[in-house]
Protein backbone atom coordinates (compact mmCIF):
# COMPACT_ATOMS: atom_id res chain seq x y z
CA UNK A 1 0.00 0.00 0.00
CA UNK A 2 1.51 3.32 -0.99
CA UNK A 3 0.27 6.57 0.51
CA UNK A 4 1.42 10.16 0.46
CA UNK A 5 3.15 9.71 3.79
CA UNK A 6 5.31 6.95 2.36
CA UNK A 7 5.24 3.23 1.99
CA UNK A 8 3.53 1.26 4.74
CA UNK A 9 4.26 -2.47 4.63
CA UNK A 10 1.15 -3.67 6.47
CA UNK A 11 1.59 -7.28 5.29
CA UNK A 12 5.20 -7.39 6.52
CA UNK A 13 4.25 -5.96 9.92
CA UNK A 14 1.50 -8.51 10.30
CA UNK A 15 3.83 -11.36 9.33
CA UNK A 16 6.36 -10.17 11.93
CA UNK A 17 3.66 -10.22 14.60
CA UNK A 18 2.63 -13.74 13.66
CA UNK A 19 6.25 -14.92 13.88
CA UNK A 20 6.39 -13.49 17.39
CA UNK A 21 3.14 -15.28 18.24
CA UNK A 22 4.64 -18.58 16.98
CA UNK A 23 7.44 -18.18 19.51
CA UNK A 24 4.80 -17.45 22.15
CA UNK A 25 2.95 -20.65 21.24
CA UNK A 26 6.14 -22.63 21.87
CA UNK A 27 6.86 -20.65 25.05
CA UNK A 28 3.49 -21.49 26.61
CA UNK A 29 3.56 -24.90 24.89
CA UNK A 30 6.50 -25.96 27.04
CA UNK A 31 4.45 -25.32 30.16
CA UNK A 32 1.41 -27.10 28.75
CA UNK A 33 3.72 -30.04 28.05
CA UNK A 34 4.88 -30.07 31.69
CA UNK A 35 1.28 -29.86 32.86
CA UNK A 36 0.18 -32.82 30.74
CA UNK A 37 3.09 -35.04 31.81
CA UNK A 38 2.59 -34.33 35.51
CA UNK A 39 -1.17 -34.66 35.18
CA UNK A 40 -0.62 -38.06 33.60
CA UNK A 41 1.73 -39.13 36.39
CA UNK A 42 -0.28 -37.69 39.30
CA UNK A 43 -3.89 -37.91 38.01
CA UNK A 44 -5.48 -38.26 41.46
CA UNK A 45 -3.42 -35.46 43.05
CA UNK A 46 -4.31 -33.10 40.19
CA UNK A 47 -7.95 -34.08 40.59
CA UNK A 48 -7.90 -33.23 44.30
CA UNK A 49 -5.88 -30.04 43.90
CA UNK A 50 -8.11 -28.66 41.12
CA UNK A 51 -11.07 -28.88 43.52
CA UNK A 52 -9.41 -25.99 45.42
CA UNK A 53 -9.88 -23.66 42.46
CA UNK A 54 -12.68 -21.10 42.50
CA UNK A 55 -14.70 -22.12 39.46
CA UNK A 56 -16.99 -19.07 39.62
CA UNK A 57 -14.10 -16.59 39.45
CA UNK A 58 -12.43 -18.66 36.73
CA UNK A 59 -15.60 -18.67 34.63
CA UNK A 60 -16.21 -14.93 35.12
CA UNK A 61 -12.63 -14.23 34.08
CA UNK A 62 -13.05 -16.34 30.94
CA UNK A 63 -16.19 -14.39 30.01
CA UNK A 64 -14.34 -11.11 30.64
CA UNK A 65 -11.43 -12.05 28.36
CA UNK A 66 -13.73 -13.31 25.59
CA UNK A 67 -15.68 -10.04 25.73
CA UNK A 68 -12.49 -7.96 25.74
CA UNK A 69 -11.42 -9.79 22.58
CA UNK A 70 -14.71 -8.75 20.96
CA UNK A 71 -14.06 -5.12 21.98
CA UNK A 72 -10.55 -4.91 20.51
CA UNK A 73 -11.78 -6.59 17.29
CA UNK A 74 -14.63 -4.05 17.04
CA UNK A 75 -12.21 -1.17 17.70
CA UNK A 76 -10.22 -2.21 14.61
CA UNK A 77 -13.39 -2.30 12.48
CA UNK A 78 -14.33 1.12 13.87
CA UNK A 79 -11.01 2.77 12.95
CA UNK A 80 -11.28 1.25 9.47
CA UNK A 81 -14.59 3.06 9.12
CA UNK A 82 -12.88 6.24 10.35
CA UNK A 83 -14.68 6.27 13.72
CA UNK A 84 -11.79 7.47 15.83
CA UNK A 85 -13.59 8.19 19.07
CA UNK A 86 -15.65 5.01 19.06
CA UNK A 87 -12.47 3.04 18.36
CA UNK A 88 -10.56 4.60 21.28
CA UNK A 89 -13.55 4.09 23.54
CA UNK A 90 -13.60 0.37 22.66
CA UNK A 91 -9.85 0.20 23.36
CA UNK A 92 -10.47 1.78 26.75
CA UNK A 93 -13.18 -0.81 27.50
CA UNK A 94 -10.68 -3.54 26.55
CA UNK A 95 -8.11 -2.14 28.99
CA UNK A 96 -10.73 -1.92 31.76
CA UNK A 97 -11.64 -5.57 31.18
CA UNK A 98 -7.96 -6.58 31.23
CA UNK A 99 -7.54 -4.78 34.55
CA UNK A 100 -10.75 -6.39 35.90
CA UNK A 101 -9.29 -9.78 34.93
CA UNK A 102 -6.12 -9.01 36.88
CA UNK A 103 -8.03 -7.75 39.92
CA UNK A 104 -10.06 -10.98 40.03
CA UNK A 105 -6.81 -12.93 39.62
CA UNK A 106 -5.38 -11.00 42.55
CA UNK A 107 -8.28 -12.03 44.81
CA UNK A 108 -7.93 -15.65 43.65
CA UNK A 109 -4.22 -15.68 44.45
CA UNK A 110 -4.75 -13.94 47.79
CA UNK A 111 -7.44 -16.47 48.79
CA UNK A 112 -4.90 -19.25 48.18
CA UNK A 113 -2.02 -17.45 49.85
CA UNK A 114 -4.26 -16.88 52.91
CA UNK A 115 -4.69 -20.63 53.38
CA UNK A 116 -0.96 -21.11 52.98
CA UNK A 117 -0.87 -22.24 49.37
CA UNK A 118 1.95 -20.38 47.65
CA UNK A 119 5.23 -21.53 46.10
CA UNK A 120 7.57 -23.12 48.65
CA UNK A 121 5.08 -22.67 51.53
CA UNK A 122 5.13 -25.28 54.34
CA UNK A 123 1.50 -26.21 53.65
CA UNK A 124 2.20 -26.79 49.98
CA UNK A 125 5.38 -28.77 50.55
CA UNK A 126 3.55 -30.99 53.04
CA UNK A 127 0.89 -31.84 50.44
CA UNK A 128 3.64 -33.48 48.45
CA UNK A 129 3.88 -34.95 44.97
CA UNK A 130 1.28 -33.99 42.45
CA UNK A 131 -0.53 -31.33 44.48
CA UNK A 132 2.67 -29.34 44.96
CA UNK A 133 3.32 -29.60 41.24
CA UNK A 134 -0.26 -28.59 40.38
CA UNK A 135 -0.10 -25.37 42.40
CA UNK A 136 3.43 -24.66 41.21
CA UNK A 137 2.24 -24.90 37.61
CA UNK A 138 -0.87 -22.88 38.52
CA UNK A 139 1.22 -19.98 39.81
CA UNK A 140 3.74 -20.09 36.97
CA UNK A 141 1.20 -20.43 34.16
CA UNK A 142 -1.45 -18.00 35.42
CA UNK A 143 1.35 -15.67 36.54
CA UNK A 144 3.01 -15.55 33.12
CA UNK A 145 -0.40 -15.29 31.49
CA UNK A 146 -1.30 -12.41 33.84
CA UNK A 147 1.96 -10.70 32.90
CA UNK A 148 0.91 -10.96 29.25
CA UNK A 149 -2.46 -9.38 30.12
CA UNK A 150 -0.67 -6.55 31.92
CA UNK A 151 1.67 -5.95 28.96
CA UNK A 152 -1.37 -6.05 26.65
CA UNK A 153 -3.13 -3.35 28.69
CA UNK A 154 -0.07 -1.08 28.53
CA UNK A 155 0.29 -1.62 24.76
CA UNK A 156 -3.40 -0.89 24.17
CA UNK A 157 -3.03 2.32 26.21
CA UNK A 158 -0.32 3.38 23.74
CA UNK A 159 -2.62 2.47 20.85
CA UNK A 160 -5.34 4.70 22.35
CA UNK A 161 -2.82 7.52 22.41
CA UNK A 162 -1.89 6.90 18.75
CA UNK A 163 -5.54 6.65 17.76
CA UNK A 164 -6.37 9.99 19.38
CA UNK A 165 -3.27 11.57 17.79
CA UNK A 166 -4.46 10.05 14.49
CA UNK A 167 -1.13 8.41 13.73
CA UNK A 168 -3.30 5.31 13.75
CA UNK A 169 -5.99 6.05 11.19
CA UNK A 170 -8.12 4.28 8.61
CA UNK A 171 -5.14 4.07 6.23
CA UNK A 172 -2.62 2.95 8.84
CA UNK A 173 -4.06 0.36 11.21
CA UNK A 174 -1.16 -2.13 11.36
CA UNK A 175 -0.09 -1.34 14.94
CA UNK A 176 -3.63 -1.65 16.27
CA UNK A 177 -4.20 -4.84 14.29
CA UNK A 178 -0.99 -6.37 15.68
CA UNK A 179 -2.05 -5.36 19.18
CA UNK A 180 -5.37 -7.10 18.52
CA UNK A 181 -3.57 -10.27 17.36
CA UNK A 182 -1.52 -10.27 20.57
CA UNK A 183 -4.60 -9.73 22.74
CA UNK A 184 -6.50 -12.55 21.02
CA UNK A 185 -3.52 -14.85 21.48
CA UNK A 186 -3.48 -14.12 25.22
CA UNK A 187 -7.21 -14.89 25.20
CA UNK A 188 -6.55 -18.26 23.53
CA UNK A 189 -3.94 -19.19 26.16
CA UNK A 190 -6.56 -18.53 28.84
CA UNK A 191 -9.14 -20.57 26.89
CA UNK A 192 -6.87 -23.58 27.56
CA UNK A 193 -5.81 -22.62 31.10
CA UNK A 194 -9.45 -22.41 32.20
CA UNK A 195 -10.43 -26.07 31.65
CA UNK A 196 -7.00 -27.37 32.72
CA UNK A 197 -6.97 -25.64 36.11
CA UNK A 198 -10.63 -25.04 36.96
CA UNK A 199 -12.77 -27.66 35.24
CA UNK A 200 -10.81 -30.90 35.08
CA UNK A 201 -11.33 -32.41 38.49
CA UNK B 1 -6.38 -6.98 5.97
CA UNK B 2 -6.89 -7.51 2.26
CA UNK B 3 -8.95 -10.22 0.65
CA UNK B 4 -8.13 -11.83 -2.70
CA UNK B 5 -9.56 -8.89 -4.66
CA UNK B 6 -7.19 -6.52 -2.84
CA UNK B 7 -10.00 -4.73 -1.06
CA UNK B 8 -9.66 -3.99 2.62
CA UNK B 9 -12.19 -6.17 4.35
CA UNK B 10 -14.10 -4.82 7.31
CA UNK B 11 -15.79 -7.65 9.14
CA UNK B 12 -19.33 -6.63 10.06
CA UNK B 13 -20.07 -5.87 13.70
CA UNK B 14 -22.89 -8.41 13.54
CA UNK B 15 -20.46 -11.19 12.57
CA UNK B 16 -18.14 -10.38 15.48
CA UNK B 17 -21.01 -10.25 17.95
CA UNK B 18 -22.32 -13.59 16.63
CA UNK B 19 -18.88 -15.19 17.16
CA UNK B 20 -18.75 -13.73 20.67
CA UNK B 21 -22.20 -15.15 21.50
CA UNK B 22 -21.15 -18.60 20.27
CA UNK B 23 -18.01 -18.33 22.45
CA UNK B 24 -20.15 -17.58 25.51
CA UNK B 25 -22.48 -20.48 24.71
CA UNK B 26 -19.43 -22.76 24.44
CA UNK B 27 -18.19 -21.43 27.79
CA UNK B 28 -21.54 -22.35 29.35
CA UNK B 29 -21.39 -25.75 27.62
CA UNK B 30 -17.90 -26.55 28.90
CA UNK B 31 -18.95 -25.54 32.42
CA UNK B 32 -22.05 -27.77 32.21
CA UNK B 33 -20.05 -30.72 30.87
CA UNK B 34 -17.56 -30.41 33.73
CA UNK B 35 -19.95 -29.73 36.60
CA UNK B 36 -22.70 -32.19 35.68
CA UNK B 37 -20.19 -34.88 34.71
CA UNK B 38 -22.12 -35.23 31.45
CA UNK B 39 -19.36 -37.10 29.67
CA UNK B 40 -18.17 -39.03 32.71
CA UNK B 41 -14.74 -40.42 31.93
CA UNK B 42 -14.49 -38.47 28.69
CA UNK B 43 -14.87 -35.09 30.45
CA UNK B 44 -11.18 -34.18 30.03
CA UNK B 45 -11.38 -34.89 26.31
CA UNK B 46 -14.69 -33.01 26.09
CA UNK B 47 -13.32 -29.92 27.86
CA UNK B 48 -10.24 -29.80 25.66
CA UNK B 49 -12.29 -30.29 22.49
CA UNK B 50 -14.58 -27.40 23.43
CA UNK B 51 -11.51 -25.27 24.27
CA UNK B 52 -10.09 -26.09 20.82
CA UNK B 53 -13.33 -25.08 19.10
CA UNK B 54 -13.26 -21.79 21.05
CA UNK B 55 -9.60 -21.20 20.14
CA UNK B 56 -10.43 -22.00 16.51
CA UNK B 57 -13.24 -19.42 16.45
CA UNK B 58 -10.97 -16.74 17.93
CA UNK B 59 -8.23 -17.61 15.39
CA UNK B 60 -10.55 -17.76 12.38
CA UNK B 61 -12.62 -14.63 13.00
CA UNK B 62 -11.03 -12.33 15.60
CA UNK B 63 -7.53 -13.01 14.25
CA UNK B 64 -8.82 -13.13 10.64
CA UNK B 65 -7.02 -16.39 9.89
CA UNK B 66 -10.01 -17.38 7.74
CA UNK B 67 -9.08 -14.59 5.31
CA UNK B 68 -5.32 -15.19 5.32
CA UNK B 69 -3.35 -16.89 2.60
CA UNK B 70 -1.97 -20.40 2.60
CA UNK B 71 1.50 -19.25 3.63
CA UNK B 72 0.49 -17.96 7.04
CA UNK B 73 -1.90 -20.86 7.66
CA UNK B 74 0.91 -23.26 6.75
CA UNK B 75 3.33 -21.58 9.14
CA UNK B 76 0.80 -21.82 11.98
CA UNK B 77 0.25 -25.48 11.16
CA UNK B 78 4.03 -26.00 11.19
CA UNK B 79 4.30 -24.37 14.64
CA UNK B 80 1.44 -26.42 16.07
CA UNK B 81 2.90 -29.58 14.52
CA UNK B 82 6.24 -28.85 16.18
CA UNK B 83 4.49 -28.47 19.53
CA UNK B 84 2.50 -31.65 18.86
CA UNK B 85 5.74 -33.46 18.06
CA UNK B 86 7.37 -32.28 21.31
CA UNK B 87 4.37 -33.44 23.33
CA UNK B 88 4.05 -36.72 21.42
CA UNK B 89 7.74 -37.63 21.76
CA UNK B 90 7.79 -36.73 25.45
CA UNK B 91 4.75 -38.91 26.10
CA UNK B 92 6.32 -41.74 24.14
CA UNK B 93 9.28 -41.47 26.50
CA UNK B 94 7.06 -41.44 29.60
CA UNK B 95 4.95 -44.37 28.44
CA UNK B 96 7.75 -46.69 27.35
CA UNK B 97 10.38 -45.79 29.87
Amino acid sequence: MSTQTGHIDAAGKKMGMWFFLFTEILFFGGMFLLYSIFRYKYAQDFHNAAAEENIVLGTVNTAILLTSSLCIALSISAIRRGERFFSSWLQLVTIVMGVAFLVIKYFEWMAKIDIGIYPDSPVLLKMGGGQTLFFGLYYVMTGLHGLHVLVGCVVIAFMMHFTMKQTINRGNVARLENTGLYWHFVDIVWIYLYPLFYLIT
Amino acid sequence: MKDSSGETRIIATRAYVAVWLVLLVLLAATLAVARLQLLARYSVLGSLLIATVKAGLVLAFFMHLKYEGRFLKGLLLLTLSALGLFIGLTFADVWYR
